[in-house]
């Protein structure tokens, strides 16, 4: 009987670590998962602009720095698609600034906001940035959730032993958020 | 990072959630049990409970089929159809972008042809679900405003209310229709019976018994499923999600000044839109039936947020 109480004890401890390992790991998991919400939404933007600076260039052919801006740009961002969130974020946003620049470019062409496909174009891209700016809120949110329990009792004790690291948030510039309304429930 | 945002424990709603799928279900199976039980005694006394297993086995097929093909029926019963692809952008893209804030795969999406406006979300879990708005809603809300419908149905969605209004939706619309039906068949039978030993006066008089007891029951359960606070709730996570409480209110005032009732909605369904689409009477009874919170209270705590 008394060698058995110390066994249960040993027995409620490794139950009680698997669990706390098993909710980092999900955490993290949920981390990943967002991430690649973002990834989808961000190629698809990489493949939208090409179309984008061709229908534009038919129209404004001579503004050549500004086309030139963003293919670099999105090249740029197309070759850093396995870094990290931050280095990720500095390189869209530069796409994004060039991006701008080509829709400002637009606007002196009446012509051209008539033409079917750059309405299309115009809406998918705005579209793409609205997904990009959920996921990014569901991804940074997961990122939160996780970081906390890295550094929280007692799963943080765990996270030093394992090596579980904390995960970046994705930030971007100047990204339009409203402000989040205060629920309380009465 | 900005200061995190009040977070409303979604996985709190969801274990409430799931508990309460569980007590409904007993509850349906109890209820069908006595009924069983409670025909089988009167027909022949003492063969009651060789109705017991009868009437379980019917509420598990019931609470089943309801459980994977409810949504289904709910769609079918509202003359919903699936949207087309390419079909109606802009809702697509409110229910695909507010999914990704989620973090969930998008839900069907189905269009009802009225010109009421109004919507409701089914199905059992964020994989099996479907959103449904009407073309009166697509209509006469703008863009902010349907955004904050769909972030309304979809916080449904996510905290698994779908599961339990469904439920609610088919079973205790089965347990109406077999009261009805055993009212109706006792009404009949003690007619025919009476004279012979066992005299109509017992047989109405446990008929008036049983459904004395299942119609508080009844409206017990209703009211424990579909309590206020679900509504209230939803419209915070939604107007969490969107960040954009006044789109939400908008709309709520929108659909709240629209008179016309939804001609696919009935009292079994009522309780799954977003606005009760029955615009009927008040009547003396609807303070305990009522299933939503009064609009005007909803508006209230969104624009106080």
């Amino acid at each position: 009987m008394e060698i058995l109480i110390p066994l249960i004890v040993i027995a409620l401890i490794v139950v009680f670590v698997i669990g706390l390992y098993n909710r980092l790991i999900t955490l993290r998991q949920r981390v990943r998962e967002a991430w690649s919400d973002i990834d989808v939404q961000l190629k698809r933007r990489h493949d939208l602009i090409p179309n984008l600076v061709a229908t534009v260039q038919g129209y404004a052919a001579h503004e050549k720095g500004v086309f030139e801006n963003v293919t670099k740009a999105r090249a740029a961002a197309v070759a850093g698609q396995n870094g990290t969130p931050q280095e990720r974020a500095v390189a869209e946003n530069q796409l994004t600034a060039a991006l701008r620049t080509v829709f400002a470019v637009a606007e002196n062409y009446p012509q051209l906001q008539a033409v079917q496909e750059f309405k299309d174009l115009s809406e998918n891209l705005a579209a793409t940035e609205d997904k990009i700016a959920f996921a990014r809120r569901f991804y940074n949110g997961n990122v939160r959730d996780y970081n906390t329990a890295l550094q929280t009792v007692p799963t943080n004790i765990l996270a030093g032993m394992f090596g579980f690291t904390p995960e970046q948030y994705f930030e971007l510039a100047d990204a339009t958020e409203r402000e989040v309304p205060k629920v309380s429930f009465g | 990072m900005a200061a995190p945002p009040t977070r409303l424990n979604i996985y709190d709603a969801v274990a409430a959630n799931r508990w309460r799928t569980v007590a409904l279900i007993t509850v349906f199976t109890g209820i069908l049990a006595a009924l069983g039980y409670v025909v089988g005694e009167v027909f022949t006394p003492g063969g009651g409970i060789a109705m017991v297993p009868l009437a379980l086995g019917f509420s598990g097929v019931s609470a089943t089929a309801s459980y994977f093909a409810g949504d289904k029926l709910v769609l079918a019963q509202s003359q919903a159809s699936e949207l087309a692809p390419g079909a109606e952008p802009q809702l697509r893209n409110i229910v695909e972008t507010l999914s990704i804030g989620l973090g969930i795969t998008p839900p069907r999406i189905y269009l009802i042809d009225d010109t009421a406006p109004n919507a409701f979300a089914t199905g059992r879990d964020p994989k099996h679900a479907s959103i449904v708005a009407t073309r009166g809603l697509l209509d006469k809300l703008d863009r902010t405003e349907l955004e904050g419908v769909i972030a309304h149905e979809l916080s449904h969605v996510v905290n698994r209310d779908i599961r339990v209004m469904l439920l609610v939706t088919v079973l205790v619309g089965t347990v109406a229709l077999l009261s009805d039906w055993m009212f109706r068949s006792f009404a009949w039978g003690g007619g025919g019976r009476r004279g012979r030993d066992r005299g109509g006066g017992g047989v109405i008089l446990i008929i008036a018994l049983v459904l004395a007891i299942l119609t508080p029951v009844v409206a017990a359960l209703i009211q424990f499923a579909v309590s206020r606070q679900r509504e209230y709730l939803a419209d915070a996570s939604g107007a969490l999600l969107t960040r954009y409480p006044t789109g939400l209110a908008n709309a709520l005032r929108k659909i709240a000044a629209d008179t016309e009732a939804l001609e696919v909605a009935n009292k079994a369904t009522a309780s799954l839109y977003i606005a009760n689409p029955l615009k009927d009477a008040p009547r003396a009874l609807d303070g305990l039936f009522d299933t939503h919170p009064p609009i005007a209270e909803r508006i209230r705590r969104l624009e106080a947020m």
